[in-house]
Order: C-alpha cells, then sequence, then structure tokens
C-alpha cells in the first residue's frame, strides 16, 4: 500500500491557497464549540495531488482496461458527459434556487423523462431515485401503495426468482413484504409450475429481471404477466439488463407495471468507484399516482412552455421523496448528454451490439472448450461460463481465473453470481469494445486454462503484478481496521 | 456509430463465427409480438460539437445568480484539484472494489475518507457513505431499531430542528417497516426543543437532533442528547460537517455522546448541481459497527503480509444476505467521497475552520445589515452557525422574486415550514462584503 496522507502530515502544512483568510467575528458561545482539533491532513496542494493522482493509477478502470463485469454493463463513459454536466451554471444552480432560474436544467430533465418513456414503454417517468436499489424499493412501495389504494390490504408477498439479484429480496424485505422465491427450469427460464404454486390472495407483485442475470432472455414472459395480473399482482422490471433490449423490446410491451432503470449502466454514467448511481423508475397508467415526487412537469404559456416541479399538491397519493432533493441531479445530466448524443438510431444499435459481442465472445470461448452455463441459448448482452469440470479435475476455480485475468491486464468477470451456477464467470463485454479486445480477452482465458490443464499451472496465489497481493478477507473482518490510529 | 468500433468486417467476422447471418438473428428468442420497429420519442442523433452548444445554451438560462440559499446545500469554493484528479478515468469510471487487488486506490482513499470523518463526527467507525444525507437519516432510523434491541416500539422522536425534508424521506423510506417518526415540541422563542414540555414513558427507539438545526439554531444537544439516553433511546445527530470544524462534534454531546451520527457530505467539496449527486455520511460508536448499513472499507494483509484494503463485513450486505441484509443499498456515492477526501485533504482542519468561520463570519454581517431595515427580524433568539431564520412584514414569495430579477437568490422561503412569513438566509465564505451589501441594498428596495 502507499503511505497513507496521514502519514505524510507535517504539523502546521496545508494548501494555503484554498482557504479564506482568517475571520474572528463570532457570537457563538463557547459550549458549542469543540475543543479538539480534528486529526485532518497536514499536507501542501502538491503533495494531496500526487497523493491521490498514484492512488488512482492503482485503480483498474474502463479508461485503463477491459472490464467484462457481468451485470455491471461497464461501457464507456463519454468524456462530454462529464465536461457539460459540470458547465459552471449547471454544477454552481441551487437546488431550492427558482425554477426562473431553472428552466435550462428543468427542460434536460423533462426531456430525459419522455425520451426514458419512450424507449421503455412506460407512461411516466420519476426521475429521483438516487441508485438502482432505490429504485426498486420505490417500484415495490408503489406496489404496495396500489394494492392498500384499492384496499387490497392482505398483498404482501413478493415473488423473486433464485436468480435475482440480491438487492431483490432486500427491498422486498425493507418495504416489508414477505419473499417467495421461485426456482429456474434447466433451460434459464423461471419455472411456471413453481411460479403458479405461489400465486395467490396475497401476492403483491413478482420482482423480474429480463434478460435474466443468466444472461438468457425469459421467452415466457407474456404468459408470466398474464398469470400474475390474473392472480391480481403487478410486475416489477429490474433494469439492470436494460442494455440487453434497448431499441429492441420495451418492458412496457411485456406488461411490466414498474420498472426501474440503472441510468449508470444502460445510459453510460459514471460508476464512480461505487456510486453515485441512479435509479429512474418508470410506470404504466395504473401506477402514475404513486410516483415518487418531485417529477417535472411542462406548462403551456402564452409565449411557449415553462418547466416546473410535480411535489405533493400535484401527485397527493405519490410514495414520497427518496432524496433531500431531487435525486442525483448531475447524473441525469450526464445520462441526458449520453442519449442525444447517441439519438434514436445509437440507441437501437446499444442492444444491437451487446449482443453482437457478447454471442460472439460466448462462440469463440465454446469453441476453445470451455463449458457454457445454458448452451442451447442465446447470449443476451452477457453469458455464463462454469468451470465446475475445471475446478474438479485440475483446481481452476472461478476465483482462480479472475485473479490470473488480472495478471493479464484484464478485470475479471463477475464471479459466483448467479449463486445457482457452480463456478461460474457471467461475462458481459457492453458495445463499446473492439473485437480485437475480446480476441485479446479471449486468448488469456484459453492461455490460463490451458497452462492450468497442461501445465499443472496453480493461481492460488495469484494476482502478482497488482499493487498488492490476495488480501487476507477473514482477518480484514475479524480484526477490524477501518480508520487510521496513529 | 457514436461509441461502437464495428467495422463492417468486424461485424461479419464475427457474425460467421457465433453462425448467424445477421444480427437481427440474435434477436430470435424474443417472441415477435413483442418487438419494436422504431423508438418515436428519441430524436436524431446529436454531434458533440452539436450537444456542447445545446448545453451551454440551457446552462446560460440558468445563469450564475448571487446564491444566499442554504437550507440543507451549501456554496463552498472547492479548489480545482478536487474535480480534476476525481474525474480522472481511473476514479470516474471504475466499478466498485470488489476485486480488491485491482482497486487499492479507492479502497484507500475510502480508508482515510472513513478516518477523516469519524475525526470530524468524533465517533469511532465510519461506512463508505450512503445516497445523501435524507435517506442517511431513514438508515440511521433502521439501523437505531436493529442495535437498541431492547426497544420495540419503532418510535423515532425528532427534534424540531431536523430538516422536514429528512422527516418526509426517513418515512417513506422506513416507514413501511413499523417506524414512527413524531416530533417532539418546539419553544416557539428559540426555535429549539421545547425542554419542559419533552414528553415522559413512550419509550422512543430513538431521538434525532440536528446541529445547526434547519433554521440555523444551535441546539443544546448535550442536554437532548442526555435526555435521549435517559430514555433508553439511542440518540442519532445529525450535523453539516463543514460545521463540525469548529462546533462540538456528535461522538462529545452529552455525558455519552450520539450512537450515530449521519448528515449531508456535500459541504465538502461537492458542487450544489441541482440537488446532487451528493453523499450522505454516517459514523457510530465501534460496538454497533455490525448493525451498519453500507460499505465498509478495512486495512489487512496480503500474501506477503504487506498492508492493504478490502471491503469487510460483507456478510451484512445484500449481495450475501439477500432478503436478511441490514439494508438493500449496494452503492455508495464513490465519486463524492473521493472529492470530499481530496476537499478535505487540501484544506485540512484549519482549512475547513477558517472557511466555517468565514462562513458564521458573512452571515452576521448579512443579518446584521437586514435586521436593520425596517420590517425585517430575527425569526428565532439565540446563536447560529452560518444560516438565519428572518420574519419580514409581509409575503415573501413576491420580495424573492424581486431579488431573483436582479440576480440574487435571496433565501429560502420559510414560510410554510415556519407558520408565518420568513425567509432562511445564509452566507458562506465564497460571499465578498460588496456581494452582501447587494444583497442588503436589494432587500431594502424590495422592503420598501
Amino acid at each position: 500500500m502507499s503511505e497513507l496522507i496521514f502519514e505524510k502530515s507535517r504539523g502546521g502544512r496545508r494548501a494555503f491557497a484554498q482557504a479564506p483568510g482568517d475571520d474572528h467575528i463570532t457570537s457563538i458561545p463557547e459550549q458549542f464549540l469543540r475543543s479538539d482539533k480534528p486529526r485532518l491532513p497536514e499536507a501542501s496542494e502538491l503533495q494531496t495531488v500526487r497523493h491521490y493522482t498514484r492512488l488512482s493509477q492503482k485503480n483498474f478502470s474502463i479508461d485503463t482496461q477491459f472490464y467484462p463485469l457481468g451485470s455491471c454493463t461497464m461501457k464507456y463513459n463519454p468524456r462530454a458527459c462529464n465536461a457539460l454536466a459540470l458547465l459552471p451554471e449547471f454544477a454552481g444552480r441551487h437546488p431550492l434556487g427558482p425554477v426562473s432560474h431553472g428552466q435550462g436544467f428543468l427542460t434536460c430533465m423533462y426531456e430525459l423523462q419522455e425520451m426514458l418513456k419512450d424507449v421503455t414503454g412506460m407512461k411516466g417517468v420519476s426521475l429521483t431515485p438516487m441508485a438502482g436499489a432505490q429504485g426498486e424499493l420505490a417500484g415495490v412501495a408503489m406496489i404496495k401503495a396500489y394494492h392498500e389504494s384499492r384496499g387490497d390490504t392482505e398483498r404482501d408477498e413478493i415473488i423473486v426468482p433464485d436468480a435475482a439479484h440480491g438487492t431483490n429480496p432486500a427491498t422486498a424485505t425493507m418495504c416489508g413484504c414477505v419473499v417467495k422465491e421461485i426456482p429456474t427450469g434447466p433451460d434459464g427460464d423461471v419455472d411456471m409450475d413453481a411460479l403458479k404454486a405461489v400465486l395467490g390472495p396475497k401476492t403483491a407483485g413478482i420482482m423480474l429481471t429480463n434478460p435474466s442475470t443468466l444472461g438468457v432472455f425469459e421467452r415466457h414472459i407474456k404468459d408470466i404477466a398474464d398469470m400474475v395480473h390474473d392472480a391480481g399482482g403487478l410486475l416489477y422490471y429490474d433494469g439492470a439488463n436494460l442494455n440487453a433490449i434497448l431499441g429492441k423490446v420495451r418492458p412496457g410491451d411485456m406488461d411490466f407495471d414498474v420498472i426501474h432503470m440503472n441510468l449508470h449502466k444502460t445510459f453510460s454514467t459514471p460508476h464512480g468507484g461505487g456510486g453515485p448511481g441512479s435509479g429512474a423508475v418508470g410506470v404504466n397508467k395504473r401506477l402514475l399516482p404513486f410516483m415518487p415526487i418531485p417529477v417535472v412537469t411542462q406548462k403551456e404559456v402564452d409565449d411557449g412552455v415553462v418547466y416546473d416541479w410535480a411535489q405533493e399538491e400535484d401527485l397527493p397519493q405519490s410514495i414520497g421523496r427518496l432524496s433531500g432533493f431531487m435525486g442525483n441531479s448531475g447524473v441525469l445530466l450526464r445520462a441526458y448528454v449520453y442519449m442525444r448524443m447517441l439519438g434514436r438510431d445509437g440507441m437501437e444499435r446499444v442492444a444491437e451490439y451487446a449482443t453482437l459481442n457478447a454471442n460472439y465472445l460466448m462462440a469463440r470461448l465454446r469453441d476453445a472448450g470451455f463449458e457454457l452455463a445454458f448452451p442451447e441459448r442465446r447470449a443476451s448482452h452477457e453469458f455464463i461460463v462454469t468451470l465446475k469440470h475445471e475446478a474438479k479435475e485440475f483446481q481452476l476455480t472461478a476465483m482462480d481465473v479472475a485473479k490470473a485475468l488480472l495478471d493479464r491486464n484484464f478485470h475479471a468477470p463477475t464471479t459466483y453470481f448467479p449463486l445457482l451456477v457452480p463456478e461460474c464467470l457471467l461475462i458481459e463485454p457492453t458495445e463499446t469494445e473492439s473485437k480485437e479486445t475480446l480476441d485479446n480477452f479471449m486468448a488469456a482465458m484459453i492461455d490460463i486454462a490451458k497452462a492450468a490443464r497442461d501445465d499443472g499451472v496453480q493461481y492460488k496465489e495469484a494476482p502478482y503484478t497488482m499493487p498488492v497481493r490476495r488480501l487476507d478477507d477473514v482477518k480484514a473482518a475479524r480484526e477490524l481496521d477501518l480508520r487510521y490510529q496513529k | 456509430m457514436p461509441f461502437i468500433p464495428h467495422t463492417e468486417k468486424d461485424t461479419r467476422e464475427m457474425l460467421a463465427a457465433i453462425g448467424a447471418d445477421s444480427i437481427e438473428d440474435l434477436f430470435d428468442e424474443i417472441p415477435a409480438a413483442l418487438r419494436i420497429d422504431h423508438l418515436h420519442g428519441v430524436p436524431e442523433a446529436l454531434s458533440e460539437m452539436e450537444i456542447s452548444r445545446l448545453m451551454r445554451e440551457r446552462a446560460h438560462m440558468d445563469g450564475s445568480p448571487m446564491c444566499f440559499i442554504g437550507a440543507g446545500a451549501y456554496e463552498h469554493h472547492i479548489p480545482t484539484a478536487v474535480w480534476d484528479i476525481a474525474t480522472r478515468g481511473e476514479f470516474y469510471s471504475a466499478y466498485t472494489p470488489y476485486q480488491a487487488e485491482a482497486s487499492q486506490g479507492t479502497l484507500q482513499t475510502i480508508y482515510e475518507y472513513q478516518t477523516m470523518i469519524t475525526e470530524l463526527t468524533g465517533l469511532d467507525v465510519s461506512n463508505a457513505s450512503l445516497y445523501d444525507g435524507a435517506s442517511g437519516l431513514a438508515e440511521a432510523a433502521l439501523m437505531a431499531v436493529r442495535a437498541n434491541r431492547k426497544v420495540k416500539s419503532g418510535l423515532v422522536l425528532l427534534a424540531p430542528g431536523v430538516n422536514p425534508v429528512y422527516e418526509h424521506v426517513a418515512e417513506a423510506i422506513a416507514g413501511s417497516q413499523g417506524l414512527k417518526f413524531e416530533w417532539l415540541p418546539v419553544d416557539a422563542v428559540t426555535g429549539n426543543v421545547a425542554f419542559d414540555q419533552l414528553p415522559e414513558g413512550q419509550e422512543p427507539v430513538a431521538v434525532v437532533m440536528q446541529q445547526p438545526t434547519f433554521p440555523g439554531t444551535l441546539e443544546d444537544v448535550d442536554r437532548l442528547t442526555d435526555w435521549a439516553h435517559e430514555q433508553g433511546a439511542f440518540a442519532i445527530g445529525i450535523a453539516n460537517p463543514m460545521s463540525l470544524a469548529i462546533l462540538k462534534a456528535p461522538g462529545h454531546w452529552g455525558e455519552l455522546g450520539v450512537d450515530i451520527a449521519c448528515g449531508e457530505g456535500q459541504p465538502l467539496g461537492v458542487p450544489l448541481s441541482s440537488g446532487g449527486p451528493y453523499f450522505g455520511y454516517m459514523t457510530c460508536k465501534q460496538k454497533h459497527v455490525r448493525q451498519m448499513p453500507g460499505r465498509i472499507v478495512g486495512r489487512t494483509t496480503d500474501l506477503d503480509g504487506n498492508p492493504g484494503f478490502a471491503l469487510t463485513l460483507q456478510a451484512r450486505e445484500q449481495h450475501i444476505r439477500r432478503s436478511k441484509a441490514t439494508s438493500n443499498i449496494c452503492t455508495n456515492q464513490g465519486l463524492m467521497v473521493t472529492a470530499a477526501t481530496i476537499y478535505m485533504s487540501l484544506l485540512g482542519a484549519e482549512g475547513i475552520a477558517r472557511v466555517a468561520q468565514m462562513s458564521h463570519a458573512n452571515t452576521t454581517r448579512l443579518v446584521d445589515g437586514l435586521c436593520a431595515i425596517d420590517g425585517i427580524e430575527r425569526l428565532y433568539e439565540g446563536p447560529y452557525f452560518h444560516e438565519v431564520a428572518l420574519k419580514l412584514d409581509r409575503p415573501v414569495a413576491p420580495v424573492l422574486e424581486t431579488l431573483a430579477s436582479k440576480g440574487i437568490l435571496g433565501g429560502y422561503d420559510l414560510t410554510a415550514d415556519a407558520g408565518c412569513d420568513a425567509v432562511l438566509i445564509c452566507a458562506t465564505e465564497t460571499k465578498t462584503g460588496t456581494d452582501i451589501d447587494a444583497c442588503i441594498a436589494a432587500y431594502a428596495e424590495a422592503m420598501s
């Protein structure tokens, strides 16, 4: 590890150009003041710049490495999206500033809502949820509010396939619901008999990802929608994999009642080392009154249109507010710029080339001897390789391949998820990667497996070329060291 | 094709390897009836030059008014280096640091952030951040229910100084899990909690207080923290982290300090940006760490015995525990935390204290000037930090509109919250004497 910034500190040092002068006017009584000084770094501007620049260089990132992390859609984040979202007027705009000084921003937000409605086939969009998981929370809360508004108060069961993201069951619990997990059939589609068995008068809804986390399109989606609706439940679409179908098929047309979109996946806003995300929700007609606030509205006036916020009084049945202001608005601006740069045709190409890349890589890896979890199926924008044979025959696990890939300058695919496929690698190349990159990645995969099979090479101690070797997770959890203490 | 590198030759070769005739064939598992031909509501593509021009025009529409609004989001000087470094591709376009060996930059930054924020708040441990201050309160309340297991009431009492929007958000997020949020009585003179009217015997699971309060006053948080503990409740403290360079840290409020601190991290180097992305910080006492939501980074050792960093205590989280997780949260606001860490490192304790002190002093100048105008007086007595509620002798909205037409955002309209004609004003270190004089003059004119 690098020296901590605290270890570089020297008493009395700081970035003098950055703080204002000393001003001693004060009317704050002693009882409210702190007596000790917080031990923050004492470093010069150059030391700080150099320290964090060097730290950044210890990261893998999309800008520096291929990042085929399944379910995460690590596509190129266009630089212009960031620069334009940080134009001084946008960056400096106070969230409670009057709409008279916000028409530019609000126009972007309104048009973003409209574009997202179009690509998802939904009737309303609220941009406020701050991440996918918060979009899920909003969605399940809307489902509950809908049932309750009809006096249908016994519905508290949310059905979740076993392949679902962990956030789905966690969200259902957070909303006070009971989780009913159903299995997946051998072909990757939902087990329809199991679904039928759990549907009933207590069914509030079902949470589905389509294409599923298994990387295949749920072919019985219409039947599922009919069955759930007939039972009185609603359908929730987890938009984690929306990249696979953008411009080809829309959740609204699949009869989903409510969806969330991960703008940081499909619409290319940055992952930022773990956030900010952005989880806009879309609803069909029956859930319109329950959308989280605020949403942006357009009003006709004499000389054009004015954009404004819809608040509590406009949406009295809303599930309420999920953030202090209006969600991750700067992220929304980045998504807006991205969508405008892609345009209509570009939006349709996203799914096409994401799918082409995934199927190409899948075919080449299959031809090279890797076992696919669902060999009879088309890949969507991602696919699963299982190393169960390699693990058994020559101790090559998914973890080993992940770490060995790091030494070959590729980020690892998602490992050990979904949980129902043993020793799995979930691989999502995204549409922004070139054929050469995919070929190089494939060559690395083949090389890793071949060395293990033919030469008995073990990767239990890989990676070797990273800033650190494999870390002791057990020690990290047992001997908690969560902050620097001198 | 914007952002797609495929040449026609690439596409042909790739389809051949797949054994498909066209890209269209790759979608043959999707039922035909569901397929759409075209999108209609998305306009034609714009080049970077065209979108840049459009966005500059839109930005110009919003302008750069002189801002005296606070109310939970504050304008501060942000050193250029903060976002120059935070938006380096290696930070900007990295994922959550699950592959620790390839993410030491993000992980060490978060570890340093955790150290800094525990220093500011005077508590033992921090997570890697939550979405924002408002949703952070919901998570803190849920955490108190898990950690304060003896109390089954689900009742969370809020001091009147808590940001009212935080209550709305906490209700929306945590209300369906059996939590009830109720307000403590207010003292009309100070705007703070009415200590002589505090309810007894309600068995609250937590008492939430905010310092400085939403209307800017300073609450006797020592006494309120002690009262919370006497009731068997957790004390949850919300604080502006900027203020903590000079104000008493939540970990030292009262005899024992608060159990959980949380709040809006935006003042530490994050632009206002119409309300986000910001980050919520959360810190707590060591003994509650396993009930904390969100990611946490720990320092450990690698195979060679050298120190390194990794996400830890992941058994609390949704991707392991699924329906039994402490929260459904699976992001922190990583990029914002990176920016805040660089900000805190550049300014240090002395620099942040100066920003806080200057903001307090500027607000004092503004308040003194405004209160000299007929028809303006302070709404509440007592000390304040960098924000003050003022009572006007007439409706606030037209006054603010007049100021806005002159390019001055003269404060947040507090009328609905306060129940009288009132405005909440704030002058941070970004305002000069000339700015403050201009604001005072504009008010004087609008009030004449």
